[in-house]
């Protein structure tokens, strides 16, 4: 059995303590503190990761369960000099304001972008075949397993909007 | 959290075999016991994790069904273009609930053995003969908005979450069940969830050392397939009320009507009399009054939760109504 995970690339060792949650993980064996603490019961999003190509909340997997996965955090995904596209439009939309959710909405609309891509339905779509388009509407019911207590909903989705018609081009 | 050993299962009997201790639990995607184990509700002493042990295949059956592996995430069973093209009610439930980061983890199983979303019961404070036998029921003359108006005792009046679920009873697919020693046993998804009773710690029929498999579907349905969900907000909320419903109608006749409700009791609600009802009449409103009539015949309202007996009728109105503009 494997007994590491690799996280943006690097391998790690597994905790030796069963009970550590792939979220604390991060934070405090790595130091990977982009990916945040909010509800810690998998209600808000702050904490979503990128597993093997899927978004998940790592506060709701040990990160024993993980090893020889795949994972991603924000730090993987761009850095301040060379922002993804998603942190680029972050920035240019305006689409947070404290921040403390953004990490985990950027992790969650990095994974959604492929999903829509990979012509995966969503509750809000009107079919569940064919080619499901970036709409606010769909970005939306995609995204509910993110929460902003800002409330900076309108300027997120305008960014991933943004990232999603572009990539679509 | 507390404390417990971490042992990976390497087969469905391996697992049955650990879950035999009444202390372990297994885990798969971990998405509700981990949350419930945040909160001490679930104190297991061994977590088996069957999350590498395959059985996560979604293969044709013999007879035309699918069978789906009890590993099998949310998302794979609502993307599977099987699932979307002869089980839409199913792909169309499993997409009503949770996010995307939730599906992406749950598995079929896991799922199927969801536990309650009663405040009383993830509260450990609080009275609750689920999580304790014998403490008391909270919920009931307590916060009750979310609970069943069918089939509750004096005992419990929690509702089962799920909407995956309500859309395999209204296909009436089967749990595929595993022992230790190999054996297997089959039961429908309308008998898999018990009603709370004098035992309402049981959730299931599932015994210690036993595993789910597979659920199976049987051969696609002629019919529309629908599934509504009322919630209080239009994503990531429990249904207040849901209908899966699997329905034919014929030169003016309704030939086939298997409807399965959610949100109102301890387990995926189905009434045979309301198939029986239906099928070989014509539609009209006052026929789907009769229907929900049928449905709403024992329903008791515990106080907060006394709108989901007209709700219920509501929206059993709505289903039908959709399938009457459809069908012209």
């Amino acid at each position: 059995m494997a007994s590491e995970l690799i996280v943006n690339g690097r391998p790690h060792r597994l905790p030796d303590d069963p009970r550590v949650s792939l979220l604390d993980y991060l934070r405090h064996d790595l130091g990977l503190t982009g990916t945040k603490k909010g509800c810690d019961h998998g209600q808000c999003g702050a904490c979503t990761v990128i597993v093997n190509g899927l978004r998940i909340n790592s506060c709701l997997s040990l990160a024993v369960m993980h090893d020889g996965d795949q994972i991603t955090t924000i730090e993987g995904l761009g850095t301040p000099e060379a922002p993804s596209p998603l942190q680029r439009a972050f920035l240019a939309h305006d689409g947070f304001q404290c921040g403390y959710c953004t990490p985990g909405q950027i992790c969650s609309a990095t994974a959604m972008l492929d999903e829509i891509a990979n012509g995966w339905p969503s509750d809000a779509s009107a079919s569940l075949e064919g080619r499901f388009e970036p709409t606010g509407e769909e970005i939306r019911e995609r995204m509910s397993g993110n929460l902003c207590r800002c409330g900076a909903y309108a300027n997120i989705v305008a960014a991933i909007a943004d990232v999603a018609t572009e990539s679509d081009a | 959290m507390r404390a417990f050993d971490y042992r990976r299962a390497h087969s469905p009997e391996d697992a049955a075999r650990l879950t035999q201790a009444p202390e372990a639990m297994l885990i798969a995607g971990g998405t509700n016991l981990l949350d419930l184990m945040k909160l001490q509700v679930e104190t297991p002493e061994l977590l088996a994790d069957i999350g590498r042990i395959g059985f996560a295949e979604i293969i044709d059956t013999d007879d035309g069904g699918l069978s789906i592996g009890a590993l099998a995430t949310n998302t794979a069973v609502a993307i599977h273009p099987r699932v979307r093209r002869d089980y839409p009610v199913l792909a169309r439930a499993i997409l009503a609930g949770a996010t995307q980061q939730l599906r992406n983890r749950a598995t079929t199983g896991g799922n199927l053995c969801q536990r309650t979303r009663c405040f009383y019961f993830t509260d450990i404070d609080q009275p609750c003969n689920k999580r304790e036998p014998g403490s008391g029921c909270g919920a009931i003359g307590g916060v009750n908005k979310l609970h069943a108006v069918l089939g509750a005792s004096d005992h419990c009046i929690a509702t089962y979450p799920g909407d995956m679920a309500v859309a395999m009873a209204a296909l009436d697919a089967r749990v595929i069940i595993g022992a230790a020693d190999g054996q297997q046993r089959s039961v429908p998804v309308r008998d898999f969830h018990r009603l709370p009773g004098d035992t309402p710690w049981r959730d299931n029929v599932l015994d210690p050392g036993e595993v789910i498999l597979a659920v199976e579907l049987p051969a696609p349905l002629e019919g529309m397939q629908i599934y509504r969900k009322v919630r209080e907000r239009s994503s990531y909320a429990f249904a207040l009320v849901s209908i899966a419903a699997v329905i034919a109608v014929e030169n003016g006749a309704i030939t086939r009507a298997e409807l399965a409700f959610g949100g109102l009791a301890h387990k995926p609600w189905h009434d045979p009399r309301i198939s029986e009802l239906l099928v070989g009449s014509a539609p009209s409103a006052e026929l789907f009054d009769r229907a929900a009539d049928l449905l709403l015949e024992s329903a008791e309202g515990q106080g907060d939760n006394d709108f989901k007996i007209p709700l219920a009728r509501r929206a059993l109105h709505a289903v039908l109504a959709q399938v009457m503009e459809q069908a012209a």
